[in-house]
């Protein structure tokens, strides 16, 4: 571990993009008058796709070193130097980030290639591009940078790119507004990001290795342990505010409320960032300093609980949306909690897993909402969507496989995924039955809800109105290409962490030197099989609900929707209100301070300075008589003569700047002489 | 003789008392400002001269450019001043320019 | 006397004596460039001390910053035809009578005191010594100057803005 292998291509997976965004950001506007969009089309996915080649070497390289040696890095240079802060500018690579590039750079790849199909009449062709390449590089970063610093840097270039590209179209004020919130909520979590950062450092100053490093921090971590701040542990606090962090960053309770708005981006932009990639860095973060996590148990139980409640809730909210992206923007926010989740069972591994396979078929739900949306000319509603099965056959079948995958069908990729995340729920040390119940639950929300929009987009008869209806089409070849490369990793990518009942996880195994041995089920393996069996079914009677509602139409929804009154329904319709009780609290709060501030001002305070004017007043008209008569005469005599000695001491006053000069000059030389002859 | 520290001293103390003279005499604006400089260059000496024979670390030095620095920020304030009182007098003689007093 | 002392005291007659055309000239532009050679014989002054940062920093700030900025300032405000008119001194006598006594004062105080002598002298570069200073000890003061830098450019634009309001 202390001599790694220097590896130089390495730089390049995280500087090619760098290096197509800049050419794209500079040059873009140029390029696209004169040479035409395919100049800027190479510019941009040529590089995304050389880093995913050369991820897949680093695969490979690192697939030729023994399982417990298997790390490369690439240092650049020295960033930093003082005191005892060292930073270096490097890039590594172990089983956990090869597994993040390899998603960045593939699915990253995929969706540039959509892209040049799906943006191709923006006039703003290049800045998109330049934008989606930064964001590229500041993931890469993110992923593969070797200490906390410059992973900081990529989750705040991640950040910075999410807000440009969710306002891109800044002509509507309703998108710069969601950049906005997207920026300022994800500001509050970089706080606790940033305060994480320097609990670390400072605890391991104190015991005399301060230090950033992933790798030092591993090997030091254990010197945190006992000391306390304000009564809590250190690695506690720290790993709460860091948590914090990543509830920004990949949209957790409380801070969820920006990624719905996001869906005002374009949607390769919600496929990258706000499904694919940028929202799990908060899951990369967790599992990267997972031996922080481990050794705070307090903390894994929030992560679990909030993962958990948010996997529910937006669950329940997905249920009731209209909006085709929006039902997928609740989905991933879903998802997210079950991978939080995992990791706050200790279960690192099952939540990368899940995070990798939601990488595949989310993306390819939101690029062929992408495709509905292209074919229907913008419209994103699903009411006025339906029986688009036939004009649009590639989209069908991909989005089929995607919802089979996301619902957890046996065989697909999230069937292996969320399996093992709901029997580590059930099985790891840190687990209760209770998260099992809640997640099962989930699932068959999900099943439900994504059958729902389904059914809603692809069956029956359209609803859409007859000029629409006569443009439907199928999408470009270079939007289909991804989706059918998706859809096909939608299914295959599971195959690589199979539950042990099946031949056990590749996967698991590959992680095994970051994440430390994989603390085997305890439970026996007919339990897997009954809690798979279970979940399975608890999905099924999702998908048949659905089927029942919005397929057969036998069942009406509105039987559901008018249970409690309403009540629920309008609940989850409404979001549970979260936005608006978040206007009323903080934005509210901050006026109602101002108003009670202004109330006491106005009543309190005006009555007690009018009450001492007036008793002022009162006594000052008794004085008066007494001033007028004795304190006047004296006045008037001090008055006159102050003016005399002022008008005779105005002429000093010359406004002569060489005259003070020569004052000042000649006292300074008084003090220098007294002090030379009279005082030494 | 070995150049010592009150070589550096005495250079800086004729540096100080040149400028001090252009900034008596002077009536042009420009040419006080460059006096000004005169002195922070001979104040300058002293803290780098110190530096070297006195105290035998650098801190001397950090003063010595942060001396630079507000005299660059001077520089441009004070030509900006003397720009636009040029502009508004058309002169700048600073005797012409004591109209505040009235 | 040695080749150094030699050295030692051309620098200074140069700087001194371009310090005194600064001072005594009748004409602003040779004032002007006369500071070229007081600053240059400064920067000289700081290598003999071993001060190589701040030297590097006088050429850049004084020889390549505030010198242009003066030249330009008499530029703008001079029709070159009447440079010897402005640059009017008045109370010399006065002056010079003080200013004397001032110095041979100030000569008197540096001989007689009794200077606090370093263990060694070094010469030995310090720019890596004074940007961890900077960052250090200096982090406050050095991120002020930051912000007087930044108020100072402000302001100088607001000032020498063409239209100025009334």
């Amino acid at each position: 571990m202390d001599h790694p292998i220097q590896t130089d291509y390495l730089r390049w997976i995280v500087l090619l993009p760098l290096l197509g965004a800049a050419a794209n950001g500079l040059l873009g506007a140029t390029l696209q008058k004169k040479i035409g969009k395919w100049a800027i089309s190479l510019f941009a996915c040529a590089p995304v796709l050389i880093s995913f080649l050369l991820s897949l070497k680093a695969l490979l390289d690192l697939l030729a070193l023994k399982p417990e040696e298997r790390f490369l890095i690439d240092r650049l240079y020295p960033w930093l130097s003082l005191g005892s802060l060292h930073v270096d500018v490097a890039f590594w690579i172990d089983p956990l980030s090869t597994v993040m590039i390899l998603v960045v750079t593939g699915i990253g790849g995929l969706i540039h290639v959509y892209s040049t199909g799906y943006m191709h009449e923006d006039k703003s062709y290049w800045r998109y591009f330049a934008f989606l390449n930064l964001f590229t590089f500041a993931m890469l970063l993110l992923v593969t940078g070797d200490n906390l610093l410059l992973m900081f840097v990529g989750w705040e270039g991640v950040g910075l790119c999410s807000y440009a590209l969710i306002g891109f179209w800044y002509h509507d004020h309703v998108n710069t507004r969601a950049g906005n919130k997207a920026f300022i909520v994800n500001r509050v979590g970089d706080f606790g990001f940033v305060l994480g950062i320097f609990l670390i450092f400072w605890s391991l100053d104190q015991q005399g290795h301060g230090t950033v490093v992933f790798r030092e921090i591993e090997k030091f971590a254990s010197l945190m342990k006992g000391q306390e701040i304000w009564g809590v542990g250190v690695v506690t606090l720290a790993t709460l505010f860091l948590f914090i962090g990543a509830t920004g960053k990949s949209a957790q309770i409380p801070l969820h409320v920006w990624l719905p708005d996001a869906m005002q981006g374009p949607t390769p932009v919600s496929a990258l960032i706000h499904a694919a990639t940028m929202v799990t860095a908060g899951v990369y973060m967790v599992s990267r300093l997972h031996f922080l996590y481990s050794a705070a148990p307090e903390t894994l139980m929030v992560v679990a609980v909030v993962g958990m409640a948010t996997a529910l809730f937006s669950a329940t909210i997905a249920l009731a949306q209209n909006d085709i992206k929006r039902v997928l923007a609740y989905s991933t926010v879903s998802q997210l909690g079950y991978m939080f989740l995992a990791a706050g069972v200790a279960a690192y591994g099952a939540a990368i897993f899940h995070l990798m396979t939601h990488a595949f078929f989310k993306a390819c739900l939101f690029l062929g909402s992408g495709s509905v949306i292209h074919a229907m000319g913008g419209e994103q509603d699903m009411r006025k969507m339906g029986g688009l099965r036939h004009a649009m056959p590639y989209t069908f079948w991909t989005f089929a496989i995607a919802v089979l995958a996301i619902a957890g069908t046996p065989l697909t990729a999230g069937f292996f995924s969320k399996d093992e995340i709901l029997w580590q729920a059930f099985s790891s040390p840190h687990s209760s039955p209770l998260l099992w119940v809640l997640g099962v639950t989930g699932a068959g929300l999900t099943a439900f809800y994504m059958f729902r929009q389904f059914f809603l987009v692809f069956f029956g008869e359209c609803r859409a109105d007859s000029h629409t209806r006569a443009h439907l089409h199928e999408s470009p070849k270079a939007m289909v290409m991804p989706l059918v490369l998706l859809a096909i990793g939608s299914i295959a990518a599971g195959w690589i962490g199979l539950p042990s009942i099946f031949g056990g996880s590749r996967f698991a195994e590959w992680l095994e030197p970051v994440f430390g041995a994989h603390h085997e089920a305890h439970g026996p393996a007919a339990l897997e099989e009954i809690l798979m069996v279970v979940s399975v079914g608890v999905a099924a009677l999702g998908f048949y609900l659905a089927y029942l509602m919005y397929y057969k139409s036998r069942l009406a929804p509105e039987r559901f929707s008018s249970l409690a009154g309403g009540l629920l329904y309008r609940l989850f319709y409404n979001k549970y209100y979260i936005d608006e009780i978040y206007q009323f609290f903080f934005v509210g709060g901050t006026l109602l301070l101002a108003r009670i501030g202004a109330w006491i001002d106005r009543y309190i305070i005006d009555f007690i300075v009018d009450g001492s004017a007036k008793t002022t007043a009162f006594i000052s008209w008794f004085n008066g008589l007494f001033d007028n008569h004795v304190v006047d005469w004296l006045v008037n005599k001090i008055a006159d003569t102050t003016f005399e000695a002022g008008d005779k001491f105005r002429k000093v006053q010359t406004g002569n700047i060489n005259g003070y000069l020569y004052v000042i000059l000649g006292a300074v030389l008084l003090a220098m002489i007294v002090k030379l002859r009279y005082w030494s | 003789m070995v150049v010592g520290l009150t070589h550096y001293l005495v250079v800086g103390a004729i540096l100080f008392t040149l400028g001090l003279y252009s900034v008596l005499t002077r009536r042009n604006a420009i040419s006080i400002l460059m006096g000004v400089e005169l002195i922070l260059n001979g104040a300058n000496i002293n803290y780098v001269a110190f530096s070297h024979f006195s105290s035998g670390n650098v801190e001397g030095q950090i003063y010595a450019v942060f001396v630079i620095m507000l005299a660059a920020a001077e520089a441009a304030i004070g030509l900006a001043i003397v720009l636009a009182i040029f502009q508004i007098f058309h002169t700048i003689d600073v005797a012409a320019a004591e109209t505040l007093k009235e | 006397m040695e080749f150094a002392t030699v050295i030692f005291y051309l620098i200074a007659a140069v700087t001194i004596g371009s310090a005194a055309m600064v001072a005594f000239s009748r004409n602003i532009i040779y004032s002007a460039f006369s500071l070229l050679g007081t600053f240059a014989g400064v920067a000289a002054i700081y290598v003999f001390l071993g001060a190589d940062f701040v030297a590097a920093v006088q050429v850049l700030i004084y020889v390549g910053g505030i010198l242009v900025l003066i030249l330009f300032a008499v530029m703008l405000t001079h029709r070159i035809a009447d440079v010897q008119i402005t640059n009017r001194a008045v109370g010399r006598i006065p002056a010079l009578v003080v200013v004397g006594v001032f110095l041979s004062l100030l000569v008197q105080i540096i001989r007689e005191t009794p200077w606090q002598k370093a263990k060694e002298i070094v010469y030995a570069p310090t720019t890596s010594r004074i940007g961890d200073l900077f960052l250090e000890n200096y982090l406050l003061p050095f991120e002020l100057a930051s912000l007087v830098l930044l108020a100072a450019l402000i302001g100088a634009a607001v000032l020498s803005r063409k239209e100025l309001k009334e």
